[in-house]
């Protein structure tokens, strides 16, 4: 039986994770090294995690499908981490910053786990400091913040535009100290497949080592999976070419809940697309919306160059239609603009299928050496990819496949429906909702990080008996038959597509149907296609080279097979919920062009299980409950 | 256009390896070099042959996967690009690319392009950190730090940790790599505490690794796609010199 009991505390909004704290069950110091844990990923929340439970004194196993940690995706998040320390004297507080997450993610987070990210937000930023992360400071020496979308305070810390870098090299460094004194074993190139399950708990994982191709079985306590989010499922998207869902989707298919799945964020200022063969996209952070002005030309199939445009022949569209938030609205209402724009002819550009992102005002006022201090890598980047100049003339931006809210269903202490299997950062539901504000992945992966899985993980292994298993035992090697018998299937099918068509006919059917607008008609094929794109798929592929030494078409055949079915799920899901809520846009349900939410019917979050293979997913609900906000339609007009 | 590409293949870290030719029609400007190859890969897979193994993930300069040498240059032609942000405008119709793996003794090559760099990781879990639980920390503006001091270690900290320093330089030294985080963590008041013993440890980690040592040939400023400056190994240099006096 599945039990959806999310396990929120009792009390008062404020107090409940104070009061958690307390009552959580503690393992006592002497007793932690008789525990192993597993943590799957090494990006922030994973990093994090594997190095704080390590410092606690547990036995921390750390998996990565990398060479080294380091390299995991969250180094590539620019614009900053958001934390209300009121160090801008703005009006920010807790309150507020679990207010404007909740607002921004359209009512469909849990309530009192926003709360609490809110809550510990404060420390990651005094954590990082004392790591040694070179935040921008001003002259006096004290810490900067600039703006994130979203906001009306200024609440986002920074280094420069590389704050992920920065923060991972934080928690890797904190993991590679772990390392050294032998608290943690890393385990670099190895992908797990697999989640071993032993009398309904997470005992272990089948991981692949991608240098010998070897299957190889790790057991342990309790499993932490820490990998990250499925904006890959769509091809085309800025998360980084080896970003993938097999560890949760497996995990799905041994019987974990996967939760709002629909809830995909498009970004709205990447660099757009320019040709067949491109790889993947790029994305130019939304603190850039801080300081450039977005605008389309007023007259339709404008060729003139930008700066041949006068200013009145201009339509700065969202400073027109949001005056309060101007530049600044969430991410998905300045996408779903920029699609509206574009697709009634004002787009600009060879394509027509962009807008202008524009600094020359904020040249002109704070000059061109304070912009370069501010965005300089940004900048650098944006010309080394287009061969254009961002100071001379304006950016050219629409949005892209960046995030994805959706995630394997976690209660309150971040577990999910099998017990012992932790969830963390993107790759669980959450935090954000239907829509995720800018600057609040980082610290989320932090928070669950190094300061919520210590606490629930200990209080996990105090309270639980664990029967003595070893990896000959039939739970496990029965699992490792299975992966064993995927692999050869992939490598014997020597059909004509190659992986790599699969996944753009996958990522066509996804953007074109289950894109920034989705409607019942076009889900339902999109549902139709996806499930002969699998039958052509496990037909039809053509994996190339052995499985005996490194074959990045193997990992990569593996990965866009779950993508395939996980593509499915999130068609499903987005049908089922006929409404329109952050980045869930669907055309029927509608006001004046905003997303309309359906609070009678939908304020649940969709937890979905798995039946087996080309079956329906059955729908369980966890119903959200507000007590300290009221739900209102969003408004940053 | 059209390009003569002539790749090291080489099965596994137990084989030997060899240079193979291929040509790559239809090459567009507008296209990155990773994506060249991958163009490439797609005409071997269609033809039942292994792909060209290469490690890449972000593709856009900041997670330090990818790197080749390029006509003997680490990362290509161009300064302050990783392999995945040259793009094809830099070559034109006709030209011979050679491409092979980074070679230093402390990167074994696993396949093809793709090196272990693990050693970089080795030489900093021996100090390259500052030694902060998780909890127990001031507010993180209880020590104010000079800006200048600030943005000097966050030049330092750019490091993507690809490796080019090693592969350019003559020696294979990984100075470069060593100095940079020596400078991020050694300029900030909150790091200084540990200097002398964490410029001692990754000094004795990075000779143990079989890096080699620096002449100054500046070679690998000159190739490191974060323009990473080797005014880093002179403070390096300095840090150490206090720390064994």
């Amino acid at each position: 039986m599945i039990n959806l009991n999310s396990n929120i505390p009792e009390g008062p909004l404020e107090k409940k994770w104070t009061n958690h704290k307390f009552n959580l069950k503690l393992v006592i110091p002497a007793n932690r090294r008789k525990y192993n844990i597993i943590v799957v990923g090494t990006g922030l929340a994973g990093a994090s995690a594997a190095a704080s439970l390590a410092e606690l004194g547990y036995n921390v196993h750390s998996f990565s499908y990398h060479e080294s940690p380091r390299r995991a995706h969250s180094i590539a998040a620019q614009g900053g981490i958001n934390a209300p320390k009121n160090y801008a004297n703005d009006g920010d507080s807790i309150r507020r910053l679990f207010y404007d997450t909740i607002k921004g993610g359209d009512y469909r987070a849990r309530e009192s786990n926003v709360y609490r990210l809110a809550e510990v937000s404060g420390s990651i930023i005094d954590q990082c400091v004392a790591q040694g992360v070179p935040f921008a400071r001003d002259y006096a020496g004290y810490l900067d913040n600039r703006s994130f979308g979203g906001a009306q305070v200024s609440r986002t810390f920074y280094a420069r535009g590389q704050t992920g870098q920065q923060l991972l090299l934080g928690s890797y460094q904190a993991l590679l100290r772990q390392i050294d004194e032998k608290k943690v074993t890393f385990y670099q190139r190895r992908e797990m497949l697999d989640l071993v399950l032993h009398n309904g708990k997470a005992r272990g994982i089948i991981a692949r080592n991608l240098v010998t191709g070897k299957l190889e079985k790790y057991i342990a306590d309790a499993v932490v999976l820490a990998t990250g989010g499925y904006g890959n499922v769509y091809h085309l998207s800025t998360n980084a070419k080896a970003s993938n869902a097999t560890a949760i989707w497996r995990a799905h298919k041994r019987g974990a809940l996967f939760a709002n799945p629909c809830y995909t964020q498009i970004h709205p200022t990447c660099i757009p697309v320019s040709g067949d063969y491109q790889s993947k996209l790029t994305l130019m952070s939304e603190s850039l919306r801080n300081d450039g002005r977005i605008w389309v030309p007023k007259k339709k199939d404008d060729n003139r160059k930008p700066n041949e445009i006068p200013e009145s022949e201009r339509d700065y569209y969202l400073e027109r239609l949001y005056p309060s938030f101007g530049n600044l609205v969430p991410r998905d209402i300045a996408s779903r603009r920029a699609k509206e724009i574009c697709d009634n002819g004002f787009g600009v550009g060879t394509s027509k299928m962009s807008v202008y992102l524009d600094f020359e005002n904020a040249i002109n006022r704070l000059g061109k050496d304070a912009i370069a201090e501010k965005y300089g890598n940004l900048f650098d980047m944006y010309k080394q990819i287009t061969s254009e100049n961002p100071y001379k003339v304006p950016m050219r931006i629409y949005p892209a496949v960046h995030y994805t809210m959706g995630g394997l269903w976690v209660d309150y202490n971040l577990m999910g429906t099998i017990p012992g299997l932790f969830v963390l950062g993107e790759a669980n539901f959450s935090d954000h909702g239907a829509n995720r504000l800018g600057a609040s992945a980082l610290m989320q992966g932090l928070a669950d990080g190094y300061f919520i899985a210590p606490y629930t993980i200990s209080n996990y292994l105090a309270t639980e008996k664990f029967d003595k298993l070893s990896i000959d035992n039939t739970s496990v090697t029965k699992v490792e038959k299975e992966v064993e018998q995927t692999i050869s299937k992939l490598l014997s099918i020597n059909g004509k597509i190659t992986v790599y068509e699969f996944h753009e006919t996958l990522g066509k059917i996804m953007w074109n149907n289950v894109g920034m607008a989705r409607n019942k008609k076009g889900l339902q094929e999109a549902i139709n296609k996806i499930s002969e794109l699998r039958e052509e798929f496990w037909n039809n592929v053509k994996v190339v080279g052995r499985g005996d030494n490194i074959n990045m078409q193997l990992e990569k055949a593996q990965r866009v097979a779950d993508f395939i079915e996980l593509g499915k799920l999130i068609a499903t899901d987005a049908l089922n919920r006929e409404e329109s809520c952050g980045g869930h846009f669907r055309e029927e349900h509608q006001f004046n062009g905003e997303a309309k939410r359906d609070d009678k019917k939908f304020i649940y979050s969709a937890a979905w299980e798995y039946q087996g293979t080309n079956k329906k997913e059955k729908l369980h609900k966890e119903k959200l409950e507000f007590e300290s906000v009221s739900l209102t339609q969003r408004s940053y007009k | 256009m059209k390009l003569h590409l002539k790749i090291w293949r080489q099965v596994n870290n137990n084989s030997k390896g060899k240079f193979i030719n291929y040509d790559v029609d239809n090459v567009s400007e507008h296209m990155s070099f990773l994506e060249m190859l991958d163009v490439l890969n797609e005409k071997l897979v269609h033809k039942g042959e292994d792909t060209i193994s290469f490690d890449h993930d972000c593709r856009e300069g900041i997670c330090g996967s990818c790197g080749m040498m390029i006509n003997g240059f680490a990362h290509g032609p161009g300064a302050g690009v990783a392999t995945c942000q040259l793009h094809m405008r830099s070559f034109k119709d006709g030209d011979k690319i050679v491409i092979e793996p980074f070679r230093a003794k402390a990167f074994p090559v696993l396949k093809d392009l793709v090196v272990d760099r693990s050693a970089f990781d080795r030489i900093l879990q021996k100090g390259g950190y500052i030694s902060a639980k998780t909890g127990g920390i001031p507010d993180g503006n209880a020590i104010p730090v000079k800006k200048e001091d600030s943005e000097t270690a966050m030049d330092a900290a750019a490091c993507i940790g690809c490796g080019a320093c090693v592969a350019a330089c003559p020696n294979s030294s990984a100075m470069l790599f060593v100095s940079a985080k020596v400078s991020h963590l050694g300029l900030l008041p909150q790091g200084k505490i540990e200097n002398k013993e964490r410029v001692k440890k990754l000094v004795a980690a990075m000779d143990e690794e079989m890096f080699g040592s620096c002449t100054n040939t500046y070679a690998c400023e000159a190739e490191c796609p974060k323009e990473i400056s080797i005014t880093n190994i002179a403070r390096l240099n300095k840090y150490f010199i206090k720390a064994t006096l």
